[in-house]
């Protein structure tokens, strides 16, 4: 086994050693444009686009030409929120989406609404789940979109796609997912859901960094958008630029590679999720799962341990990589928003990790994780005055603290 | 985020970590910080004849707060209380060179060693008027 440990399968995942060896002659022979439509380098470019925008289709049951690669899913978001917002201005100016949203989608709709838009962001329970009943009373005869994510990033909760995409169909609006985390960890298919829109990136399927793309239903109806980026009309006028052939080339292996094999992945996953949950919570106390118990992302794992700060477990962690909610590891100082959106204390959010299990992680990884990870906190509740106090029978949270 | 040497030293092998019987009358402790905003520190000195003979703390919060009560210990064994009091969390953030994102984790310990202080004076004052 080698050190260190990568575990952190939300915010990035390695290139399969499949994707990369396909994208290498993208780099030298195979070079063009593939908008050169006069010569063979263009032409060789143009196919191996095409087929690999067929891949991508295929993974959410699409249509080719319903694909719109973009460099990513931050610009998939803010293309779908923007471009309906825009297009359908004069049909309506209410969007929807929800408090524990991806910043891509949240920061966009604050842009919105600085124009004159108006967005509601619905709120979650304590699992991160929206009320149907709830997002159905939200949509007016002003409301186009309803912008609502698959898997949440942060906890791993799962949205329920069909039932969202059944409410919006029925309600005449159109529906956008962000399926940046969800895809091919979870069935997702256009049509059954009834989505109208969908944001993915490469990256998150073992594909390169770079390239993402957004599914724009073609028919029933026809989605149309007002584009960020001009220029020499590519991707059917919605997203301008000279495409990242060698990028769109490994995002359709990667895609290709999860359809053929996803269904035995997630199978995987979900072993070695429970095998990090049961490991941890059978060694120490005090631990508290964030997110859904069940209906959940099958390699999440979000826990908080109570008593520890979460930048200083990582410390302790220093040869695994995972990430914290803990306001510490980050610029802002502020816990995680999603935590909190839970209602998950202040406390607890500063003291949650999330470990992301992936496609390349093995048995053995995960038991030297929970071993080190009950080594660390053990060792920092020794130091921690508010394991002392719980110790003694005084319940932290009893304390009136002067915040700073 | 990388961090200091020196840091990375305090939270690998910290000083004195642990507690004092806070009911001694040589005990001063002080109690900072708040769980929502992810730092406590409670830091305890032992004083005879106005020196401090030993320090203990106990921390949660990241490394560098951890870092900074651990010095803070290391550098009141010893000191005559009154200087003690004369201890800034500039000092604290140029041994640890700490970033400017960690600079109240210095205040937080500076705060903790005042109440620590404060607290065994305000003992041993009780302690004069009682048997007056």
């Amino acid at each position: 086994m080698k050190t260190p440990i990568y575990m952190d399968n939300h915010a990035t995942t390695s290139v399969d050693p499949r994707v990369l060896e396909t994208m290498l002659p993208y780099f030298s022979d195979t070079f063009g444009n593939s908008a050169s439509r006069n010569h063979s380098f263009g032409w060789q470019a143009e196919e191996a686009v095409e087929n690999a925008r067929g891949q991508i289709a295929r993974l959410i049951g699409a249509d080719a030409r319903e694909i719109i690669i973009t460099s990513g899913a931050t610009e998939s978001d803010n293309l779908a929120l923007t471009g309906v917002a825009e297009f359908y201005k004069e049909k309506g100016n209410h969007i929807i989406t929800c408090v524990i949203e991806h910043k891509a989608i949240l920061d966009t709709g604050h842009m919105l609404e600085q124009k004159g838009f108006e967005v509601t962001f619905l709120p979650v329970d304590k699992h991160g789940s929206i009320d149907l009943d709830e997002l159905a009373d939200a949509i007016t005869d002003k409301t186009t979109l309803v912008s609502l994510m698959a898997a949440n990033n942060e906890i791993g909760t799962l949205n329920p796609l069909k039932e969202i995409g059944k409410l919006t169909r029925e309600k005449g609006v159109l529906f956008h997912c962000d399926a940046t985390q969800g895809v091919g960890h979870m069935d997702i298919d256009v049509e059954e859901m009834n989505i109208d829109l969908a944001s993915f990136t490469a990256h998150k399927i073992y594909g390169p960094k770079g390239v993402g793309a957004l599914y724009v239903r073609r028919r029933k109806p026809r989605v149309r958008l007002s584009p960020l980026i001009y220029g020499g009309g590519h991707e059917r006028g919605m997203r301008s630029g000279t495409l990242n052939v060698p990028g769109i080339v490994g995002f359709g292996k990667a895609a290709d590679i999860m359809h053929e094999e996803g269904a035995q992945e997630r199978e995987n996953l979900l072993v070695l999720r429970e095998r990090i949950f049961q490991g941890i919570t059978r060694e120490v106390e005090y631990v508290y799962l964030n997110g859904h118990p069940d209906t959940r992302h099958p390699g999440n794992v979000n826990l908080s341990f109570a008593y520890v700060e979460g930048e200083s477990l990582l410390m302790g962690l220093s040869d695994i990589a995972v990430s914290s909610g803990s306001a510490c590891t980050s610029a802002s100082l502020e816990p995680s928003y999603v935590l909190r959106a839970l209602g998950v204390g202040d406390d607890l959010a500063h003291s949650s990790i999330r470990f992301g299990v992936g496609r390349f992680n093995t048995e053995e990884e995960v038991d030297y994780v929970i071993l080190r990870v009950v080594e660390a906190v053990s060792r920092l509740r020794e130091m921690s005055p508010l394991y002392e106090m719980a110790q003694e029978g005084i319940d932290p949270s009893s304390i009136n603290w002067s915040a700073h | 985020m990388a961090y200091s040497d020196k840091v990375i030293d305090h939270y690998n092998e910290p000083r004195n970590v642990g507690s004092l019987d806070k009911n001694d009358e040589n005990v001063g402790t002080g109690m900072v910080g708040a769980p929502e905003c992810g730092d406590v520190m409670k830091l305890q000195i032992k004083v005879e004849n106005d020196v401090i003979v030993d320090a203990k703390f106990k921390t949660f919060g990241c490394g560098s707060a951890i870092a900074s009560s651990s010095l803070a210990t290391e550098w009141l064994k010893g000191k005559p209380i009154d200087e003690g009091l004369n201890i800034r969390n500039t000092d604290i953030v140029e041994e640890l060179s700490l970033p400017p994102v960690k600079i109240h984790c210095s205040v937080l310990a500076e705060d903790a060693i005042k109440a620590a202080i404060n607290d065994y004076k305000q003992k041993a004052a009780n302690i004069e008027s009682a048997a007056d």
